[in-house]
């Protein structure tokens, strides 16, 4: 864990959307300009609040998905169909508007580039999303620690960064992705591919004596489930960090 | 990403408000059971009138958080101990 560190106040600042990237039909990356951004590590989040004309405001917390790069801040959002902030996020929302961010947050599920530990990134969902900012701090910093990712998603099509994640498996050494799908339809060669469970944790995983640091993020269910098959495995359970984000998830 | 987070992680802006130092990763210890574990590893309720942060260990209230235009109110009814890490003074 990071040395702890006296933080300024936290305030809200203007952010401008300078770029969107369309990633599913569900979800889409928001690339943010943030003046006197103080940089963040990746695996934090931010608070966004919107503003309406009559002075409502409502909030809420997304992750970071880019590697600190300056003013320039990366969210990727998912639309929840019943959600009152994302749907705005994901269909209205256009380069040249502004809401206000705080930020950044969070120090417990965070990634040390220093630490050359084996890490192992489980995603259920868009889950994925502040394991991307890991993945691309890593190779932003050249850092030596071996990765591996196992990114459980319904379809293929519902997954998030596939296309760079494929070409960073490539090109990034010592990173591994594998991917999982929950929704297609049962062969007796993908049936292995399927859930998430005890022997894809071992095949795509680490072994526990490697020590290495766990990194769960995903739909509540999934977190629990995760989360409690690695401390079975024989994991220890202070390197098994989680974020849950809901029932709904991706 | 979704609307709703559900566990301490989520509420980091929110205690940021209140603290010098990042709470969620502060150890705490349930009143109810003695489980002790992260501010983030809390299942936090949001459908209530504020937070409310349940222990994952037994369920119990560990803290409630209200906030208002100008003020905010902290009850930490269901945490005996907060195991903060600060920085040296040196």
């Amino acid at each position: 864990m990071a040395r702890a560190a006296v933080l300024g106040r936290l305030s809200w600042r203007v952010a401008d959307v300078v770029d969107i990237v369309e990633e599913t039909s569900t979800a889409r990356s928001l690339i943010l300009d943030v003046p006197d951004w103080p940089g963040h590590r990746p695996g934090q989040h931010v608070d966004l609040r919107l503003t309406a004309e009559d002075g409502y405001t409502a909030q809420r917390s997304y992750s970071i998905s880019s590697a600190p790069d300056g003013g320039r801040v990366e969210l990727t959002v998912q639309r929840v169909e019943d959600g009152e902030v994302s749907p705005y996020l994901v269909d209205v929302v256009e380069p040249g508007d502004r809401f206000e961010v705080r930020g950044p947050v969070g120090g417990y599920f965070v990634w040390d580039p220093d630490d050359p530990a084996p890490v192992l990134l489980v995603a259920g969902g868009s889950g994925v999303v502040p394991l991307m900012a890991m993945i691309r701090t890593r190779a932003a910093r050249g850092s030596p620690a071996p990765f591996r990712l196992i990114y459980s998603s319904r379809t293929p099509g519902t997954g998030v960064y596939r296309q760079e994640l494929r070409v960073r498996a490539e090109s990034n050494p010592g990173l591994e992705v594998a991917f999982a799908f929950t929704r297609v339809p049962s062969t007796a060669t993908d049936a292995g591919r399927r859930r998430v469970g005890t022997d894809r944790l071992r095949e795509s995983g680490w072994p526990p004596d490697l020590g290495p640091t766990c990194f769960v993020c995903g739909p509540t269910g999934f977190v629990e489930s995760i989360s409690r098959l690695l401390v079975d495995a024989g994991h220890d359970p202070a390197r098994v960090l989680t974020e849950r984000f809901g029932p709904t998830g991706g | 990403m979704s609307d709703t987070w559900v566990d301490g992680n989520g509420l980091a802006g929110a205690l940021r408000e209140l603290f010098a130092v990042d709470i969620t990763t502060a150890r705490g210890t349930c009143v109810g059971c003695g489980t002790v574990g992260p501010v983030a590893g809390a299942r936090v309720y949001t459908r209530a009138p504020g937070v409310v942060a349940r222990c994952p260990g037994c369920g119990g209230v560990l803290f409630r958080l209200v906030r208002g235009p100008d003020r905010a109110w902290l009850d930490l009814r269901g945490v005996t101990c907060l195991e903060i890490q600060v920085p040296d003074s040196g």
